[in-house]
């Protein structure tokens, strides 16, 4: 039997990150402690090469590889190179917490690029078992990673709470899938696309598999009623990998939303809308409500994911093509604030310090006028204040589900977000109105520091002038799903 | 019925009984037992769908290794079982709810006629006796799945490497052996060799002040 040998060029960023990923195994074990950053330096190496093949190997044109297992399309070259950008910045950011705490090791790198390698086959994937062992790829990373730091009993714990609900997920979605292969014979989702589309009649089979897939989603996306572990996991967890959890894998949960309700299951539009809406609204309800109460800042800014996360499902719920892409360019948005948000926190954060509690930017313009605006850009965006990145994002969305006929859940959307304005204006207020309690002046290293600053600023460039970014999330979006 | 449809219906009862007491008994062991039990009838249910090898290999693996280690560590572990069970009760009402609301919920879904109406399939096809479970699955396996077979192999490196780094503690205080100083050593740095005149006696007064000591004693 002669088995033709598969096509190699779409998997060219995959098995290039992999190769490095296992060097940088290799190469750390000869490293000593003084020249760690040379793990470090390699694992930037890797994304920016990747980032490179990425670009260099992209076509307007899907092609399919592996079976037609993996897809390489418009969308999944985008979302790959924002996930290889925020894992990027994540690490530079990440570099002087981890040190000063003893974590900047071999492992966390390695496993780092190993959570983005599952992120890039969840992206490409164009089968449910593709899908699974991405998701199982990232999700085993990630929670090595959050219990790296295993003296702490709390990240221990948000560890052994993220792990236990994620296989949770991982059962419920495993059995939706199930249902599905039953129901349409194919476990590929073009091929069971098409077979939605020629059963007629009835679809319960079908929208029992729904159920159960939309609710394993609804973990991983950690929107309300599955957002539990979401504020345990944000503030458990090291800052640094807080910081990780809460950005690349964003990206990867959308498009992982996106192969599977909108590429796989969209035959079934009107069973998921209806499901999507509930949590929607709940979610920025519960999100933005409970936000309030919190005096932690990574819980607090836990919360306010959720909250984002129910704006980003509302663009999606709108089933058309400018809904996708106005949530593509809600998750780009988000990531952007997401990072900066945490990583503000990191640079409050000092040795054997760690700033967790909001009456740490008590009067942070005095001690720095320049980092104060920086996150004052960073909590107007995420309120949605113009004219910043976040109130673009939040107007695309919303004109999207406007456009699909759902004023009502807009509405709601639009009061909920008022509300939760009122916690990302509070931090405002601490900084600019408030005394410092500490009055030890920040001192970022170079690269952060410049990064900080550019993230800041990027927020605001976003915002006033949307279009590129919004046309490229237009194009992603129309070149992969026509 | 025909003799597989009885067949069946007997694994799948014992089956369901085991699943139920897996749960339902208080000692963990038996509950790993009875887990043992589940594996084995399922791997039964799998032979008369003719997936021999993946039957064959739930039996090894899973009854042969993991409920086995299961087993030890079940054992080791000194857990004490009414805390574990505290607050059962007084969640009781709630868990109960749910569960009724869920299992009603599903009566309905699968009681309904459309949901067997299209979509179940039929039967799997009956092979010839040349058939080999086995070449199929390794054909399977290394050409069309050959893409999740490899992410399969990077999913077993990420649990090695995380079991690494969450367990291996860098303890100064451990003895241990190095092979490779002690194949490596030399003469010189283990033996003093003491050069010895052959006229330099011990003093006789030093050699009887020693067992004097010892009878003080």
């Amino acid at each position: 039997m002669i088995v033709a040998m598969p096509n190699l060029t779409p998997v060219l960023p995959e098995i290039f990150v992999l190769a490095m990923v296992s060097l940088i195994l290799v190469v750390d074990l000869f490293l000593t402690e003084k020249n760690r950053f040379i793990t470090y330096a390699l694992a930037q190496l890797t994304l920016l090469g990747a980032a490179w093949i990425t670009v260099s190997t992209h076509t307007s044109v899907p092609s399919h590889t592996f079976s037609d297992m993996f897809v390489d399309d418009a969308m999944s070259d985008v979302l790959k190179l924002m996930s290889y950008i925020a894992v990027s910045v994540v690490l530079v950011y990440s570099r002087s917490y981890l040190s000063l705490r003893g974590m900047f090791r071999g492992e966390f790198f390695a496993l780092a690029l190993f959570a983005l390698l599952g992120m890039m086959v969840m992206i490409s994937a164009n089968h449910f078992l593709v899908l699974y062992m991405g998701l199982e790829l990232m999700s085993l990373s990630l929670y090595a990673m959050v219990a790296l730091n295993r003296d702490s009993a709390l990240a221990t714990e948000a560890a052994i709470k993220y792990f236990v609900l994620g296989a949770l997920a991982s059962g419920l979605l495993l059995y939706g899938m199930s249902m599905l292969y039953g129901a349409t014979g194919s476990l590929n989702l073009s091929q069971v696309a098409t077979m939605i589309q020629h059963t007629t009649g009835n679809h319960v089979v079908l929208s029992f598999g729904l159920v159960f897939i939309v609710a394993g989603l609804a973990f991983k996306l950690g929107v309300v009623p599955f957002h539990m572990w979401i504020p345990d996991v944000y503030q458990g967890a090291p800052t640094a990998v807080t910081l990780f959890v809460g950005a690349a894998p964003k990206i990867a949960a959308f498009a992982f939303v996106m192969r599977l309700l909108v590429e796989g299951l969209h035959g079934l539009v009107h069973d998921w809308q209806g499901m999507l809406i509930i949590m929607a609204l709940l979610s920025m309800a519960i999100g933005n409500v409970t936000a309030i109460a919190q005096s932690n800042i990574k819980r607090m800014l836990a919360y306010s994911t959720i909250s984002h996360m129910g704006f980003l499902l509302l663009g999606i719920l709108s089933g058309t093509l400018d809904g996708y892409s106005a949530s593509m360019f809600y998750v780009l948005a988000y990531v952007l604030m997401s990072m900066g948000g945490f990583g503000m926190v990191m640079l409050l954060s000092r040795q054997g310090f760690e700033a967790e509690t909001l009456d740490d930017f008590k009067g942070l313009n005095q001690r720095s006028p320049w980092y104060a605006f920086v996150m004052l850009l960073l909590m107007f965006s995420m309120a949605g204040v113009p004219p910043t990145v976040g109130f673009y994002a939040k107007l695309s969305v919303l004109q999207a589900a406007l456009q699909a006929g759902f004023l009502w859940v807009v509405v709601a959307a639009v009061l909920f977000s008022v509300i939760g304005a009122f916690y990302y204006l509070r931090i405002v207020k601490l900084m600019y109105f408030d005394a410092p309690l500490d009055k030890a002046p920040l001192k970022p290293q170079g690269d952060m520091a410049m990064l900080m600053s550019s993230n800041g600023i990027a927020v605001l460039a976003l915002g006033i002038l949307p279009q590129p970014l919004m046309a490229l999330c237009a194009y992603a979006i129309q070149r992969s799903l026509l | 019925m025909n003799l597989e449809t009885m067949i069946f219906y007997f694994f799948a009862a014992i089956l369901l009984f085991a699943a139920a007491r897996v749960v339902t008994a208080r000692n963990p062991v038996h509950s790993a037992l009875f887990l043992v039990l589940a594996f084995f009838t399922a791997a039964a249910l799998w032979v008369t769908l003719e997936a021999e090898f993946l039957a064959i290999t739930l039996v090894l693996v899973y009854v042969g290794a993991v409920m086995v280690l299961f087993l030890f560590v079940v054992m080791m572990l000194d857990i004490n079982y009414d805390l574990l069970r505290e607050g059962f009760w007084s969640n009781f009402p709630l868990a109960l709810t749910v569960a009724v609301l869920m299992a009603a919920e599903m009566t309905l879904v699968l009681a309904g006629r459309n949901f067997w109406a299209n979509g179940n399939g039929g039967a799997p096809n009956v092979h010839g006796p040349g058939y080999s479970n086995i070449k199929e699955l390794g054909r399977q396996i290394y050409t069309e799945y050959v893409y999740p077979f490899e992410i399969a192999s990077i999913i077993l490196l990420v649990a090695i490497v995380a079991a690494i780094a969450l367990t291996l503690r860098h303890r100064k205080d451990t003895k241990y052996q190095d092979p490779a100083a002690q194949i490596a050593v030399r003469r010189n740095d283990r033996l003093r060799i003491i050069p010895v005149q052959p006229d330099n006696k011990l003093r006789p007064q030093a050699a009887d002040a020693t067992p004097s000591a010892e009878q003080q004693s």
